[in-house]
């Protein structure tokens, strides 16, 4: 009995970005990834092309992330004090496929670095690692929209990933981009008509930015919040599907960073014996909430346990096996 | 289910009889549209009418239940593809996997005691799947034995040779176990078997097509307790039959795949594993069979689970009063913040690991978070002084000394003033409260 396959006929499809530049394009990455181009809801390549594969990401940051799980100072402890070492470390031996520098040093309480100084940091990944990248602030917008432009411009030519955008705060960070062709990280809070607004405001500084933006619509990890994101995923890329042009966006999110605040990630054993081991319970929930996100259509992930991105990496090759 | 007011109104007599308690047959069938009235409240609905308007609105998937008594796990009625339409209703079940020749009372055991705690909710691992991989009669039936002596939660049992299941199910149908599965080989004997037990039956065909094809075979010998597996293994293909099930029972209400379904994973690494099952849990896996049975292994699924489960459009609340953390005394720190639940119980979680037993105080904000509440007026000094007084703390405690969260540490003054009481300014983040409680409190 031959079934009759449901596809879904859509009029549209995720735009495609390309992250980092050649030399032959002006920068100096050793090859470029380009995100994006869904003709269908994740992995079901029976009904549209998924030209590209989800990108995998750890996050280095610029200072000792002392604030980190224990269990992480055997995996970085012996780089992390050196991002360009970090970043090289989770390229060549944890098989990352760009690395996010997140400026953490900046932050007015963390030592205030000088946007001079980020520029540096910047520049010396650059030199550790062939992959591209993606620079994030330390999350304080006052200090962020001064570090923004030195940092565009010393890597100018480099196509990078940068942000943070946001509702209240976007203008420094798109003409930072705009001035040095880089890409945007635009962010909203779990709603999706900030998400959209957002990116109507960045696309009307500029109709160039309109196709160098990733949305960032804020993940929660597993077990608080995980279903709101998870929703607004689905939403925005089913919008983007049926037309939505401003919703067609490829999508980040911060798993690491997210999944390691959870309480469940960090109990030790001890004590939360009902839970069961605590690195290994930490690298599954890491785990969990890439795969839900993986099916709600996120194109960027950015990890941190490198177990964890192991697991995903060879979920996603399952995954991107055509089943039509 | 699915029809519109006017597409059932055409089958109702039409005469505005008031006697269902509305005022028009309209109304009645706008009602029964949106769920809130019953059919039956009419009394001079035609038989013919009845018999069009139930099998159109019969759910696009059946539901099945598998196991008996407190441990019954219903499976299927989901009406929707995307939770935010709706929501999922039945909680896909999690099964864990025991082959025959493992120490299978053992096993069993270890699964049973398998129950999680966390943000004020038990999570349970909710049903058992035993496996003939021994081929042997005598073998299977006595790790079923061992099994169901050692556990009580709904049972799955994997054979494919009738003889075999019958065998197995000599010992426990009257648990009602689900019965996997009828194959193009074996489905007339199988579906005999399980219809003459009433236990419910998995079909797996070798694709989409031979499951279409068996289901109607199975459904001519007269037997609808019937669940799904297309017979892929593939990550990525299991997932294309999980979505094409769920995308043709509900909006083409194709009867053949209108069934709950079943996956079972194939990786053998427990880290691959669960993320297999990840991908099937989130697409409309009604049961997912995995062999990991570790603590760490299950709970980030049954998590997953249960967050993939709630109604999206209800927000999440705890009741809002005080409540102790560990056994306070009248000396012991105040906390205060909303009845938001995923707030309360991060909170709570961040208290009880100061390790300083202490109390906290949700105020109801409609359970919205801190800064929407604070935003809409939900979480101002009026209001908070007032559940101060209406909680009794007055009486628990001999301080007057209360915290806040940081992110609403401009109501500090107006809160003095308002309840007499001296406000401290909490951490933003609820992560900062075991520092501070140390700072503050040690």
């Amino acid at each position: 009995m031959a079934v009759e396959i449901l596809k879904e006929k859509y009029r549209n499809k995720v735009g495609e970005v390309v992250l980092g530049a050649t030399s032959d394009q002006g920068g100096t990455r050793s090859h470029t990834i380009t995100v994006g181009g869904e003709e269908a809801l994740p992995f079901l390549h029976f009904e549209g092309e998924i030209p590209n594969r989800p990108v995998l990401v750890l996050e280095v940051w610029d200072i000792v992330p002392t604030e980190w799980n224990p269990c992480f100072e055997k995996h970085y402890g012996d780089v992390w004090s050196d991002p360009a070492a970090w970043a090289r470390k989770c390229v060549e031996e944890f098989g990352a496929e760009m690395i996010q520098i997140r400026l953490k040093s900046a932050d007015p309480d963390l030592g205030d670095s000088s946007p001079e100084d980020c520029a540096a940091i910047v520049k010396k990944v650059l030199g550790a690692v062939g992959v591209p990248l993606i620079i994030v602030g330390c999350g304080k917008p006052e200090k962020d929209n001064l570090i923004y432009n030195p940092i565009a411009e010393a890597a100018a030519g480099e196509n990078l990933l940068l942000g943070v955008a946001e509702l209240e705060n976007y203008k420094a960070v798109t003409s930072a981009c705009m001035a040095n062709q880089h890409n945007i990280i635009a962010q909203s809070p779990i709603d999706i008509n900030i998400c959209k607004q957002l990116n109507i405001l960045i696309a009307e500084m500029s109709t160039a930015m309109a196709n160098r933006i990733i949305v960032d619509p804020t993940i929660a990890a597993l077990g608080y919040g995980i279903e709101y994101s998870y929703s607004i995923m689905e939403r925005a890329r089913n919008g983007a599907l049926q037309g939505d042009k401003m919703l067609a966006m490829p999508m980040i999110g911060n798993v690491g960073l997210e999944a390691w605040r959870a309480k469940e990630a960090n109990s030790p054993t001890e004590d939360e014996p009902g839970w069961g081991e605590q690195e290994e319970r930490g690298l599954l929930w890491e785990t969990t909430t890439a795969m839900a996100y993986l099916q709600s259509g996120i194109d960027i992930l950015v990890m941190r346990h490198p177990e964890a991105l192991k697991v995903i990496k060879s979920s996603i090759d399952d995954l991107m096996k055509d089943n039509s | 289910m699915g029809l519109t007011g006017l597409e059932i109104y055409r089958h109702l007599p039409k005469t505005n009889c008031k006697e269902c308690g509305l005022p028009t047959c309209l109304a009645f069938a706008m009602a029964l549209a949106s769920a809130k009235a019953s059919l039956d409240t009419c009394p001079y609905v035609t038989d013919e009418a009845k018999a069009a308007l139930d099998s159109a609105s019969a759910p696009p998937i059946k539901m099945v239940k598998v196991g008996v008594g407190d441990h019954i796990v219903e499976l299927g009625e989901e009406t929707e593809i995307f939770r935010h339409d709706k929501r999922f209703f039945h909680p896909t079940g999690i099964a864990v996997l025991i082959s025959d020749t493992d120490d299978a009372a053992a096993k069993a055991e270890k699964f049973d005691a398998l129950e999680f705690h966390r943000v004020g909710m038990d999570y349970i691992t909710d049903m058992v799947a035993v496996k003939c991989d021994s081929g042997d009669a005598a073998k299977f039936k006595a790790a079923i034995e061992a099994v169901a002596g050692k556990t009580k939660k709904a049972m799955i049992l994997l054979a494919e040779d009738p003889a075999i299941m019958e065998g197995a199910l000599a010992v426990v149908a009257d648990r009602k176990p689900l019965v996997y599965a009828a194959t193009a080989e074996n489905y007339a004997k199988m579906t005999a078997l399980a219809k003459s037990k009433g236990c419910p039956l998995a079909v797996r065909g070798k694709s989409l097509d031979e499951t279409a094809e068996l289901v109607e075979k199975i459904v001519a010998l007269d037997y609808k307790e019937l669940v799904l597996d297309s017979g892929a293994c593939e990550t990525s293909k299991v997932l294309a039959n999980l979505t094409q099930f769920r995308r043709l029972a509900v909006r083409k209400k194709y009867r053949l795949f209108g069934y709950p379904t079943i996956a079972i994973t194939s990786k053998e690494d427990p880290r691959e594993e669960v993320a297999q099952a990840c991908v099937y849990l989130s697409k409309y896996a009604d049961i997912v069979v995995l062999k990991a049975c570790e603590k760490q292994q299950l709970l980030p699924l049954l998590s997953w689970r249960q967050n993939l489960y709630t109604d999206p459009q209800k927000p999440i609340a705890v009741e809002a009063k005080l409540y102790d953390v560990g056994t306070p005394s009248e000396n012991s720190p105040v906390y205060v913040t909303t009845n938001f639940s995923l707030t309360y119980f991060i909170v709570e979680g961040e208290v009880e690991s100061s390790r300083i037993p202490s109390r906290i105080l949700s105020v109801d904000t409609n359970g919205i978070s801190v800064l929407t509440a604070y935003a809409d007026n939900k979480f101002s000094a009026e209001i908070i002084a007032a559940a101060i007084k209406k909680s009794g703390l007055e009486e628990k405690i001999k301080h007057r000394k209360i915290v806040i969260p940081g992110y609403v540490a401009v109501l500090k003054g107006a809160l003095e003033e308002e309840s007499g009481w001296e406000v401290m300014v909490g951490p933003r983040e609820a992560s900062g409260i075991t520092k501070f409680s140390k700072d503050n409190f040690a």
